[in-house]
């Protein structure tokens, strides 16, 4: 459906007026060309609530053409409410194409997952963000924050690796992994996994980061080093599993634990949707998948 | 070598204005290292505005606070850049504020507490860090089996002493104090007294300690100066300004103090 085909649209396109795409676009332009910098913008009241993607939502709708193809997720899904609802929002107002397929897609706006599939150059990865400031449950001033940014200050982040090694024996943090990115601005990475962290590093897609409640833009050009931060004695490592996706009998994703009944059974399950129907459709099975006794060799 | 050129911490014709009010006025003095300055006076006579001013915390209206690089000789703390003053006031001086809760991170263990400023200038090994945390624990008498504590788990004279390894952890050769012995009852005042005393004499440390406690002055300083509505009144070597005071203001605040 091509927007332009509604006769009287209900909404500019893509919802936001012309004039604040304008402003998100010089934001998004400058956090381009600072990468890991966080860059205010004049954030606007989207008709969803805060914590719903209202940043991911207004960068998405200011880089968005009609042309382009959409794909939404969260945790991973594309059908969970967050998903569902953020993939109508531009269906409606913008009138573009939406997909499931990571391939498929030019624009993924992605609540806590980079997906699994490699992305190219010519795509775009939008973050909802929900607290931007990596440093803002060690230093709470904002002022602080912004100078120790300024001048590089970023020993403080270590101290919160240091009591995680301290209370757990392993850095326990797990998502929102901060990240030092082009060797000089820490950057929080929004809520995904530490396992998807490296993925950010080199990645050749473009991506945008909107934090919506509190008014920040920040983004990484293709191609931009993403260093996970470590410490000497215990180096940055991904999560691993010792089970296996049961659908998809995948070994190298990110899996999400399913209770299957109040007797102790769970399961495994790749958390990109997406990426293990791919995988089922090229005949791959899990151990809990293998009702049809096709192909299940192929699986391990 | 000139005596001038041994001074670590030069102030000249310092002067802070609230508006029309004065918080200290006109103050000049040296610091040599190794030496421990006291500064005395009623509230609200500009002791903190000057310790403030001196330690970079607080930009003076007029005058000049010159410090003695490890690196380039003296150089004025207002005319350095801003990175090269903060990374001056977290490596070569400290500062420990009359509150604990002031100068720590109450939200981390003490040992994080005491590794922070490690962190800061680059240390990236867990283990040394640790390992240097747990030392200085030791050194302010803390068990070693408190590391992984929150400070909020201490007491006051603890968290006090916490304060002061999490500051020295960097071997800076000058400490400002602000009080450090307020709100402790008299007898952990005269353990940290004892510590402080000890650590001043091991590590060669140049300090300037605010109070209003003559007795801790008396204790700790080499030299004393008077304040009084934001002036120098009186200073010279810390037995001499005590038993022998000269001006009218030192001679009231030394017979105040009960005789026993």
């Amino acid at each position: 459906m091509n927007y332009q085909q509604t006769e009287i649209p209900d909404y500019n396109f893509a919802y936001l007026d012309e004039q604040t795409k304008r402003m998100i676009r010089r934001a998004l332009l400058k956090a381009v060309a600072i990468p890991g910098y966080q860059v205010p913008f004049a954030g606007r009241e989207m008709p969803m609530p805060y914590g719903w993607g209202t940043g991911g939502v207004q960068v998405t709708a200011a880089v968005i053409g009609p042309e382009d193809t959409l794909k939404v997720i969260d945790q991973g899904s594309d059908d969970t409410t967050n998903a569902v609802s953020i993939r109508k929002f531009f269906a409606r107002t913008a009138g573009v194409e939406t997909t499931e397929k990571t391939a498929d897609a030019d624009i993924i706006q992605t609540r806590h997952r980079i997906p699994e599939h490699p992305l190219r150059e010519d795509q775009i990865l939008v973050y909802q963000v929900p607290i931007p400031e990596p440093l803002r449950f060690l230093e709470p001033r904002e002022t602080e924050t912004r100078k120790m940014h300024a001048l590089e200050e970023y020993g403080l982040m270590h101290v919160k690796l240091y009591e995680d090694i301290a209370r757990h024996g392993h850095i326990a943090t797990t998502y929102a992994y901060p990240a030092l990115i082009n060797d000089r601005y820490m950057m929080d990475p929004s809520p995904i996994p530490k396992f998807d962290n490296p993925k950010m590093d080199m990645m050749p897609a473009l991506q945008l980061f909107g934090a919506g409640r509190e008014k920040r833009i920040y983004a990484l050009p293709p191609y931009t080093k993403v260093k996970s931060l470590d410490f000497e004695d215990h180096p940055f490592v991904i999560q691993s599993w010792e089970d296996v996706c049961g659908l998809c009998g995948a070994k190298d994703t990110f899996l999400d634990e399913v209770i299957l009944d109040d007797q102790g059974n769970r399961m495994f399950v790749c958390s990109d949707s997406d990426h293990c129907n791919e995988r089922q459709a090229k005949g791959h099975r899990g151990p809990q998948n293998r009702d049809d006794s096709l192909t299940e060799e192929v699986a391990l | 070598m000139s005596r001038d050129s041994n001074i670590l911490l030069s102030i000249r014709d310092l002067t802070m204005m609230y508006g029309s009010r004065i918080g200290c006025q006109d103050v000049c003095f040296d610091l040599w290292p190794g030496e421990v300055l006291g500064i005395v006076g009623e509230s609200g006579s500009g002791k903190s505005t000057l310790l403030n001013c001196i330690s970079a915390q607080l930009e003076p209206s007029e005058g000049q606070v010159s410090y003695n690089t490890r690196i380039e000789g003296m150089k004025e703390v207002y005319q350095m850049s801003e990175p090269e003053r903060r990374l001056l006031m977290r490596t070569d001086w400290a500062f420990v504020h009359q509150s604990p809760r002031d100068g720590l991170r109450m939200n981390v263990s003490a040992g994080a507490n005491v590794g922070e400023r490690l962190m800061a200038i680059g240390n990236r090994h867990y283990g040394d860090i640790r390992q240097s945390a747990e030392n200085w624990l030791g050194k302010v008498e803390i068990e070693s089996d408190r590391l992984d504590d929150l400070p909020s788990t201490f007491s006051g004279g603890m968290q006090q002493r916490l304060q002061i390894a999490r500051n020295l952890v960097t071997g800076p050769r000058l400490v400002f104090m602000d009080e450090p012995t307020g709100g402790l009852d008299v007898s952990v005042q005269a353990k940290l007294l004892d510590l402080l005393r000890s650590l001043v004499r091991d590590l060669g440390l140049s300090v300037i300690i605010v109070t209003h406690d003559l007795a801790v002055a008396r204790l700790l300083s080499n030299r004393l100066m008077v304040m009084q509505r934001g002036r120098i009144v009186e200073q010279g070597l810390t037995d001499q300004v005590l038993d022998d005071p000269q001006h009218a203001y030192t001679q009231l605040l030394v017979s105040s103090i009960l005789q026993t």
